[in-house]
């Protein structure tokens, strides 16, 4: 069929449309004119949208992330005895970065199998993958994995698990408020906030004892509405490193069932927090055993060492598996605008060592030895602040569990320990115990001493 | 206490069946035999109605997805090389770098002067959303054109289960935009008389839109139409544009792939670029380095100067920060090892000027089987359009036919994904198109 409308030729359109804006006004005669001439300057095209007239040019600089903002001022440092103890990435007792060597394995695996293609990822993202990570947390014989009352989605890592089940409760939960433990991860409350739920916050760290104020943590929920949401750390908690006992736990289980809250799960650390898969898991796996829903976020940045391959899963348990259903196909409503699919690589790499008994088995031997580590340098600093008999209660250092450790150093005594001896954490005092080894822990020592006894 | 009990459940190893690994299987070394022409044809589109391909995952001549040789080398480069540590917020440099290169010119004076604002982005769809999301920040009363008809999706009578399964079929800039509550209206695009470009309707929109808005525009081989404007006709747009300060937001998923010669397909982009627009741009590798499930994309928008540039990209990270902390690592990796190696850059040129160019060959193969059957319509519009799909002008009850008297499946409204076209199976195509849409 030929084409049926007539076109003039394109320099007459052209001519004609430039006719139109030189009547009658001034300055759009200029613009045409000024658009004619590449070489026109501002001041003869004040309406035009040219250089010098982006509309976002009143945009201000936004400040620095406070955590990742440590590690690009620690690389600014050009001092050689600086020590980085700001971002939680596992660091040898070298201070190397670390790839686990099941991990290589898998992607050399990978690598070779030419059968492999690049194809999207469903929404829901790698199957295999979503259905061995509900396992590894949930515990394989979970009840709630045999009813098929689960619906999990991969997920940009521990971030993008939290976002899409913010923007689900958002959407779908008749509570749009959303507890908060005092302190948590920096990105929580900007997390969330975006999703669209109104974040509150419930006590938690009691820094007179540098330990859980359950009392504190026990009267916010009590007073907090019936069925608001709930984040909890699953384990090695973000950025105190303190957790309840599995009898405070069960406490805390006990007032939230009861009033009908909705847990949502920030799960980062499984096994590198004990050291045990299954027993960083046991906060969780008793609020599935009571039947309840909860929401799980998961990640596999620091116990597999993916960081920027960026894999997690969501996971909403269900009262039932016709609910599940549902919920997963609403949950691709949320994250199809956002990713379309999620990434493929990593959830690959986590899926062939998790459905491979040996090269299960040979994870966990390197997560032990990873979580044996911190547990290591955790005692090596509290042995060096004792034997230089710094003044106060450095228990906590060995109390706390995960990677990091909450000083209790105050911003100036921060900032203090960055002039005078390079070493780099976030201004709550909070140290990365992975960024720690042998040779720097007395360096570490020997700064919190200097700046406990001459800043108070 | 009870909970110790529950504390075991939950073995320490999974009781996993071993999974069949390719390296030790003795039959790796089998190829499949070779298929029975006819019903090979019917066959492959039996078997693989697949979403991928309807949907404009690249299929070679024999119908198989295709990983490119350069993306096989610089995965084995990567692998045991590259440590696993987070990127920045905004994702690779190096990659960035790249993709502005290709996209705004190796010697792009913007690039010296370092007055682009660039991400990493999760593909297109997250260049888009991180794009859409900083539009609502701030310029909250803006909105956004879209043109009639984009990417987009499918009428439900067309879905089957596998089919639902794939996320092309239910994404769309509409649902973009929408989610970043940005008020969304169309434009005109396509003539369907004539299967091309409805260019006095488009003008029209253009200059009837309030000053300053935002238009999505398709850098080339727009989807799902495969009508691209001629250079001059982009040059028109360009300059309305300009009259109307509207803001030009390029979605560019098919660069290398529509002409076979990325400078080429990035014509409209440097055109606007010429003309003093200060544009914003998603990149995707999806396509035209197959990098489709490893999401490799960059979102750039082009500033005024280096500072404005700094602070926007400032901006855009803490828009990726609550969404997803940092972009994924592999397919940047993949992506800076290919397009700043020479060797590897050469090599993608020409694998994705391969791909490019069987996609033209099986548009002209299918034009002059059409014509050479005695076709009495015109099929020009074939060759005309470009990319991975084409807008046949079947119609609905046209296509229902092909279904199901020739088992060819394609949306209902006449897209056909050029990706399922082979040397193998056109003929059959074109005979069973002429057979649906002869006059009788």
């Amino acid at each position: 069929m030929a084409p049926s409308h007539v076109q003039e030729p394109s320099a007459d359109r052209r001519l004609s449309t430039l006719v139109r804006h030189l009547l009658p006004s001034s300055p759009r005669r200029t613009a045409a004119a000024a658009a004619e001439d590449s070489s026109a300057t501002l001041e003869s095209s004040p309406t035009m949208a040219s250089q010098g007239c982006s509309v976002f040019a009143g945009l201000a600089q936004a400040p620095e992330d406070p955590i990742l903002g440590v590690t690009v001022a620690f690389n600014k440092d050009p001092s050689p005895n600086k020590v980085n103890l700001g971002v939680g990435a596992y660091r040898t007792e070298e201070g190397k970065p670390l790839v686990l060597n099941v991990v290589r394995r898998a992607e050399q695996m990978l690598v070779n199998d030419p059968t492999r293609y690049k194809e999207y990822l469903p929404i829901t993202g790698l199957a295999d993958f979503n259905k061995l990570s509900a396992k590894l947390i949930f515990g394989a014989d979970s009840p709630a994995i045999q009813e098929n009352r689960v619906a999990t989605v991969q997920c940009l890592s521990g971030t993008g698990s939290l976002r899409v089940g913010g923007e689900f409760l958002a959407r779908h939960y008749h509570e749009h408020t959303i507890y908060i433990p005092q302190p948590t991860w920096g990105n929580h409350v900007k997390v969330f906030t975006l999703s669209g739920l109104t974040v509150k916050t419930y006590r938690y760290y009691d820094p007179a004892t540098r330990g859980l104020d359950l009392k504190g943590f026990l009267e916010d929920l009590s007073s907090a509405p019936t069925g608001a949401i709930v984040l909890l750390h699953a384990c090695a908690h973000n950025p105190t490193g303190v957790d309840p006992t599995i009898e405070e736990w069960e406490q805390i289980r006990q007032l939230m069932r009861s009033k009908s809250m909705l847990p949502f799960f920030d799960s980062a650390y499984q096994g590198f927090a004990s050291g045990s898969l299954d027993k960083d898991a046991q906060s969780v796996r008793m609020f599935v055993a009571d039947g309840g829903e909860l929401l799980m976020a998961q990640s596999y940045a620091k116990n597999m060492g993916l960081y920027g391959e960026r894999v997690g899963a969501l996971s909403i348990v269900c009262g039932s598996a016709d609910v599940a259903g549902r919920v997963e196909s609403q949950l691709k409503l949320v994250t199809r605008p956002m990713i379309s699919s999620p990434p493929l690589h990593g959830a690959s790499i986590v899926a062939t060592i998790l459905k491979d008994s040996e090269m299960y088995h040979e994870w966990t031997v390197e997560l032990k030895a990873m979580a044996d580590r911190i547990i290591s340098m955790r005692q090596q600093l509290f042995d060096a602040l004792k034997a230089r008999g710094t003044p106060g209660d450095w228990s906590h250092i060995i109390k706390q569990i995960g990677m990091f450790t909450f000083t209790g150093l105050n911003s100036e005594q921060v900032a203090f320990m960055r002039q005078e001896y390079h070493i780099y954490m976030t201004s709550d005092g909070r140290i990365s115990m992975a960024g720690l080894n042998a040779k720097n822990v007395n360096q570490l020592a020997d700064a919190i001493h200097a700046a406990v006894t001459q800043l108070k | 206490m009870a909970l110790s009990s529950r504390a075991s459940i939950g073995r320490q190893r999974l009781a996993v069946v071993p999974a069949a690994r390719a390296m030790a299987s003795w039959f790796g070394h089998v190829e499949p035999a070779a298929k029975d022409p006819i019903l090979g044809v019917t066959e492959a589109f039996l078997a693989d109605p697949s979403p991928d391909k309807v949907n404009g995952a690249y299929r070679d001549d024999n119908g198989r997805p295709v990983v490119l040789e350069c993306v096989r080398e610089a995965e084995r480069r990567i692998a045991g090389n590259a440590n696993m540590e987070y990127l920045p917020m905004g994702g690779s440099m190096k990659m960035i770098e790249e993709s502005l290169k290709l996209a705004y010119g190796e010697d792009s004076e913007f690039l010296k002067d370092k007055r682009i604002a660039a991400v990493q982005a999760l593909s297109g769809t997250g260049a888009c959303r991180l794009f859409a999301d900083f539009q609502k920040r701030f310029l909250p009363d803006s909105q956004i054109y879209i043109p009639t008809p984009t990417w987009s999706k499918f009428p439900s009578s067309f879905l089957h289960l596998s089919v639902i399964a794939n996320p092309m079929f239910f994404l769309s800039h509409h649902n973009i935009w929408r989610d970043a509550r940005v008020p969304q209206r169309t434009f005109t695009y396509y003539h369907p008389e004539s299967r091309g470009l409805d260019f006095a309707g488009l003008m029209n929109d253009i200059q009837n839109a309030q000053d300053g808005s935002f238009f999505l525009l398709h850098a080339c081989a727009h989807n799902p139409t495969g009508v691209d404007p001629s250079e001059e006709q982009w040059r028109e747009r360009s300059f309305q544009f300009k009259a109307k300060k509207h803001f030009p937001f390029f979605d560019m998923a098919y660069q290398g792939f529509a002409s076979g010669d990325p400078e080429r397909d990035a014509k409209a982009i440097r055109i606007f670029l010429e003309d003093g627009h200060q544009i914003g741009c998603a990149q995707s590798y999806a396509k035209n380095m197959g990098l489709y499930g490893q999401r490799a994309g960059c979102l750039s928008i082009l500033c005024d100067d280096e500072m404005q540039a700094v602070a926007v990209k400032s901006q855009l990270q803490q828009i990726a920060r609550p969404m997803y902390s940092n972009p994924p690592l592999h397919g940047a990796l993949i992506v800076s090892t290919i397009l700043s190696d020479p060797e590897l850059k050469n090599l993608w040129l020409k694998e994705v000027k391969g791909m490019a160019d069987r996609i033209i060959g099986m548009r002209k193969a299918l034009k002059e089987n059409l014509e050479s059957l005695g076709s009495s319509l015109s099929w020009e519009h074939i060759t005309n359009q470009i990319g991975m799909f084409c807008h046949s002008g079947m119609t609905p009850e046209q296509v229902d036919r092909l279904t199901n008297e020739f088992h060819i499946y394609m949306t209902r409204n006449g897209r056909i994904s050029m990706a399922g076209v082979t040397s193998g199976n056109v003929a059959y195509l074109a005979n069973a198109i002429h057979e649906v849409t002869k006059a009788n």
